[in-house]
């Protein structure tokens, strides 16, 4: 059972959608005694950082124990930013700080629109099993203002105005900026690609 | 390099794609969920569903079209079309919107921009824009083109941007069906106004027009309906041509 963390930060259909498409089983916990049940934990999410003020103490600690014992955690879009130490976003609201670095804005100019919306394309950083098939300037689709800075994991970096990471992951940590359940064959890959780590 | 976006546009009455369509490999050439599988297997960047439904009875049904054309389909899909309540876009989006298209009910009660985006952000709101040149200016139209707004376009872009909303669906009502291309000066005056992204709607009628309204006319993307619909030109066809003149797309 793959868990999909609702914490009121944008709708969860599309990203439940696509996992059973790929025959995987979802569930939503109720709270974060339920995370024990969980194979694998995704944490989703669009909008303001300030929405994973939600993911409180025991949310963590739940979320920390299960990758303690080696269970695969996908953060996606503002959920990869929440692995990082913080967000310029919500400066005084901490991270998960699984990863370093800070999360800052694209800087906007007359040929930059921000936000960053639209198909872009990835380039492989290193080998990485989240990106397992995954060829190097495959497209996929963005929508954030936001980034999280290239940092030795990033296994893909995209470029908008300045380079940035769209796919990160150490061991069974990762994280991607862009939303693959909206990102047609290369999206429900990566998403295979995962679910496949979480029965590993 | 980020991509220019291509979209199509299903204008859906009664659970039916309307008009006209002539695919002969469709086994119903009216069925959503066909035409949308058809276009994504050619490299349609986005799809639109426009629901052009008149009864309250028949709009249930839109959540069934919504459905079934989000059931297989990966990519970002906007709802538009007789979306007036916070209810209208939560139905919407239960049902596998990713972006609900707010025109008349924008104008009318902006303060339901905000809301959404508060609610789903604004990556989930556009605001659609009906146009209209007037001299060098350009006025907007709801219902549908029918009733004169009082706004100026360029001015209400700014104001739906500030007030919330992701992109902008820019549709030229001089241009709508004449095949004659997107009007470019309105397109230009609107992109260059926001930093939002704008997509150009209204008169494709041949690849060139989309050259001219991703160059001269500053889209971000540009939404068709009836070209595709007909078939007279391929969406694989349309992103070769636009690549070969340097404009970046997904292939």
């Amino acid at each position: 059972m793959i868990a999909l963390i609702d914490y009121q930060a944008g709708n969860l259909t599309s990203v439940k959608k696509a996992l059973t498409t790929i025959g995987a089983d979802v569930f939503v916990p109720e709270g974060p005694d339920a995370l024990r049940e969980a194979r694998g934990i995704i944490v989703p999410g669009v909008g303001h950082f300030g929405a994973t003020r939600a993911l409180d103490g025991a949310w963590i600690e739940g979320i920390l124990e299960r990758i303690g014992e080696g269970r695969p955690l996908l953060g996606i879009c503002l959920g990869m930013h929440w692995l990082f130490e913080g967000s310029d976003e919500a400066p005084d609201l901490p991270g998960l700080g699984l990863l370093s670095g800070q999360c800052r804005r694209l800087p906007s100019s007359d040929a930059i629109k921000i936000p960053h919306v639209g198909w872009n394309t990835l380039s492989l950083q290193r080998d990485a099993s989240i990106l397992e098939g995954v060829a190097d300037q495959a497209q996929v689709y963005f929508t954030h203002s936001y980034v999280a800075p290239l940092t030795s994991e990033t296994a893909a970096m995209a470029e908008h105005g300045e380079p940035f990471s769209a796919v990160v992951q150490r061991a069974n940590i990762a994280g991607v900026q862009f939303h693959p359940e909206k990102s047609g064959d290369v999206g429900l890959r990566i998403l295979r690609n995962f679910v496949q780590l979480a029965w590993c | 390099m980020l991509s220019k976006r291509i979209i199509a546009c299903l204008d859906v009455r009664d659970g039916q794609v309307v008009k006209g369509v002539n695919f002969e490999s469709l086994r119903s050439a009216g069925d959503p969920a066909e035409l949308a599988r058809r276009y994504n297997a050619e490299g349609i960047d986005e799809l639109v569903i426009l629901d052009i439904t008149a009864t309250i009875e028949a709009r249930r049904a839109l959540a069934d079209t919504i459905r079934a054309v989000a059931r297989e389909l990966f990519i970002p899909l906007t709802v538009g079309g007789g979306i007036r309540t916070e209810a209208d876009a939560d139905i919407a989006i239960d049902a596998g919107a990713d972006k609900v298209s707010l025109n008349t009910a924008a104008l009318s009660q902006p303060s339901l921009i905000t809301a959404l985006a508060e609610r789903y952000g604004s990556q989930a709101v556009l605001v659609a824009i009906d146009a209209k040149a007037i001299g060098d200016r350009f006025a907007v139209y709801a219902r549908s083109g029918q009733a004169a707004a009082n706004r100026d376009a360029v001015e209400w872009a700014r104001e739906a941007e500030s007030r919330g909303a992701g992109e902008i669906l820019l549709t030229s009502i001089d241009r709508d069906g004449t095949k004659a291309g997107f009007d470019c000066p309105l397109t230009a005056a609107v992109s260059t106004a926001v930093s939002i992204p704008v997509i150009a709607s209204g008169g494709a009628g041949g690849l060139a027009h989309f050259v001219d309204v991703f160059t001269a006319g500053r889209a971000d993307a540009a939404l068709a309906a009836s070209i595709f619909h007909y078939a007279e030109t391929s969406v694989a066809s349309l992103k070769r041509h636009l690549r070969d003149r340097g404009i970046p797309v997904r292939l």
